[in-house]
């Protein structure tokens, strides 16, 4: 089978990093702590990782997907017309990541009243690699996941793999999600990873930028060069996460992380080891860097904007998150439609559904992060002030010109040169 | 006896051989086969028996596999230097209350490995309970820290170790007959001595056993060091999780658990050669 050429431009490679201007009402809501999210100890990816490497090895060789991209193109656009809704939609998110109210989603029971499609909501995504290991041994057998909606961050590499590589996403019927195209805000339509939004449409995003404590450090922070202040030594936080990393470094050069190259990536790391090696870093953090920054272990730290915002609401008042003059960076959470989805028609049913500002708003004002969907500022505004008012929640436009892609990966080999140049910095 | 007869002491071991099969020898000979492979997750991994793998795995982690059996070592025998005491207070002294403290000591294992490290970093941070009131009462320097130093992660280790080495040496220690100790000192064998001399020989299939338990778990581990840990606490568990979950590396990943679990074997080995293979039979007993 063949991603479809007919339907939209396939993904440049080299498509220019530049963001369109975001439209501030579209940075709303940067707030629910990611916990769940990129937990630490992946106890249930684990499980499933073990069970997906069992798969893998069962044979003396493990299936590549070169062989999958031969083939006459496929016409999609058929597929589709020949697709029927069937009144269910299996839908498979990250914990804490939609409405809820004691235990129910009220948008997507709204989602089912007016539909008539029965929702099963999973929550089973606890980070991308593992939930990738879990279905990649399925989806390469051609076989269906059981879910009919998915949602990865774009700026992961199982994300890339999954969708442009194996070619495992089902490219969206645009004439199926129209309210994507009319209330979609500019960010979300433009995708260093996807651009024309061919398999991946936006859940949610979220920015990476620099949080301090101003009762320890006593001066106004502006530039990621900031961490690298010998008058921080020790008590300075830097993610484990080597994605957010490299970024970093490469921003503290000057460089945008979307465009960089490999000479790029090795600069940024000995900037980076020799942060480490003045031992101004007292840890490589995963999402605990927010406990660290709030017991006042460290001062100042990578950040991401939602945590702070969390933070500020729930006893830290104090604690600020800055955008560095050098910029942030801004991730995003995506939907996709796995190949051999049994219901596709009703997914696409449920991302039309909700790309509508009244339900964009309802997700948006209890997960708090950046909603992709457009004109939801007036809502918020007006039935829930505490979020709506910050500058947290709502970024000027100077904020959100300031934000930046991450690098994408073109292929394997790229990704893994790129963890052999950061690695290091964090595990030796 | 008939054949039938005959048959049937290995028609009972069926269940337990099906079991080590699927769930030990298949495994095992995956993670080794993998660990030969070469290739990418887009080309496919392919077996082509490529031993270089581990050879670049040992050289290129060898700080981290270093720093693993250092921190292994060293919190086994701390968790020998505080486990052996207690175990010894309740089988010695602990008369009707002897299931009350082995309880307590088992206690921690009621919440969950994680969150005890968690609360751990919660104590021991910069102005926590303990080293903000030593601080405040001028015993530490303000800059004084744990978290994020070797001694974090081993003391990390070592807590979570003591009551694997408290039960086993407890057992041991139980079985001793008290008139042993009062025969030593009918003959004249002062406390150290007949502690020397007898105690401790007879319970050291129980140190046999906590430290089987212990040091092959926190060789192993990564949890403390994720936790507690800082630059320069990596532990090979670490490495083993990213190659795998987050570089999709897997025949590195598969080498690392491999040559771990070859020199894990290696070391065991050569233990029970030292103390003999009485000592793992009586442990296990």
């Amino acid at each position: 089978m063949h991603r479809a050429e007919e339907d939209n431009t396939p993904p440049t490679p080299d498509q220019s990093p530049e963001l369109t201007p975001i439209d501030p009402a579209l940075l709303r809501g940067l707030t629910e702590r990611r916990h769940t999210r990129r937990s630490f100890l992946r106890g249930a990816g684990a499980g499933g990782g073990a069970l997906a490497m069992g798969a893998l090895l069962s044979a003396c060789g493990i299936q590549g997907t070169e062989a999958a991209k031969g083939g006459p193109a496929f016409d999609w656009t058929a597929w589709w017309s020949r697709q029927k809704k069937h009144g269910v939609l299996n839908f498979a998110n990250w914990p804490l990541y939609i409405d809820t109210d004691h235990g129910k989603h009220p948008s997507l029971e709204q989602f089912t009243a007016k539909t008539g499609i029965k929702v099963n909501y999973y929550e089973v995504i606890q980070d991308n690699a593992p939930f990738y290991a879990q279905i990649s041994p399925t989806l390469r057998a051609g076989q269906s996941i059981g879910y009919d909606i998915i949602v990865m961050t774009n700026n992961d590499w199982t994300t890339i793999e999954l969708f442009r590589i194996n070619n495992w996403a089902t490219p969206l019927e645009h004439g199926l999600i129209p309210n994507f195209f009319i209330n979609a805000t500019p960010l979300a339509r433009n995708q260093s990873v996807d651009p024309g939004n061919e398999f991946t449409i936006p859940w949610q995003s979220g920015f990476t930028g620099i949080a301090y404590d101003p009762t320890k450090i006593g001066r106004e922070i502006k530039s990621v060069h900031d961490l690298w202040d010998p008058a921080f030594k020790g008590h300075v936080g830097m993610m484990s996460d080597n994605t957010e990393l490299g970024s970093l470094g490469l921003l503290a050069l000057g460089i945008d992380p979307a465009t960089s190259t490999e000479a790029d990536w090795k600069k940024a790391a000995t900037l980076l080891q020799k942060q480490r090696d003045q031992g101004l870093v007292r840890q490589y953090y995963d999402q605990s860097y927010i406990k660290a920054l709030e017991s006042g272990d460290v001062w100042i730290t990578q950040a991401w904007s939602g945590d702070i915002f969390q933070a500020n609401n729930s006893g830290y008042p104090h604690l600020k998150f800055i955008v560095p003059d050098e910029g942030m960076m801004v991730w995003t959470d995506v939907m996709m439609v796995p190949r051999h989805a049994q219901n596709p028609v009703d997914a696409l049913m449920w991302m039309n559904f909700y790309y509508q500002p009244k339900i964009g708003a309802m997700v948006a004002d209890w997960v708090n992060y950046v909603t992709p969907v457009g004109n939801t500022q007036a809502i918020l505004k007006k039935s829930d002030p505490t979020v709506g008012n910050s500058p947290l929640v709502f970024p000027t436009k100077a904020m959100a010109a300031q934000a930046k892609q991450y690098y994408a990966y073109q292929n394997y080999d790229e990704f893994n040169t790129w963890n052999n140049i950061f690695n290091p910095i964090i595990q030796s | 006896m008939t054949w039938r007869q005959r048959l049937v002491p290995y028609m009972l071991g069926l269940p337990s051989a099906f079991w080590l099969t699927v769930f030990f020898a298949i495994p095992m000979v995956s993670v080794l086969s993998v660990s030969l492979m070469t290739g990418n997750p887009e080309t496919g991994f392919n077996l082509t028996w490529h031993f270089g793998t581990f050879w670049n795995a040992l050289t290129t982690y060898k700080t981290q596999f270093v720093r693993s059996f250092e921190y292994g070592a060293i919190s086994t025998l701390a968790a020998v230097a505080i486990g052996y005491p207690m175990a010894y207070f309740i089988a010695f002294r602990g008369g009707r209350h002897k299931s009350t403290l082995l309880f307590i000591i088992l206690l921690p294992f009621l919440v969950s490995y994680v969150i005890r490290m968690l609360s751990w970093n919660f104590l021991l941070a910069d102005q926590g309970a303990i080293l903000g009131t030593l601080k405040n009462i001028g015993i530490l320097p303000q800059s004084a820290r744990v978290l994020s130093t070797p001694f974090a992660v081993v003391t990390g280790l070592t807590y979570d170790a003591i009551p694997y080495m408290v039960l086993p040496i407890f057992v041991a220690l139980e079985k001793i007959d008290p008139r042993v100790i009062r025969a030593a000192n009918d003959l004249y064998a002062n406390p150290r001595v007949a502690f020397t001399r007898i105690v401790l020989p007879l319970s050291s299939a129980g140190i046999f056993a906590g430290f089987l338990l212990v040091f092959v778990t926190n060789v192993g581990d990564y949890v403390a060091a994720t936790i507690l840990g800082g630059p320069g606490t990596t532990m090979i568990g670490n490495v083993i999780e990213t190659s795998y979950l987050q570089d999709l590396n897997y025949p590195v990943a598969a080498a690392l658990s491999s040559i771990l679990m070859i020199v894990l074997l290696l070391v065991i080995f050569l233990y029970a050669r030292t103390f003999g293979t009485d000592a793992v039979q009586e442990a296990v007993v």
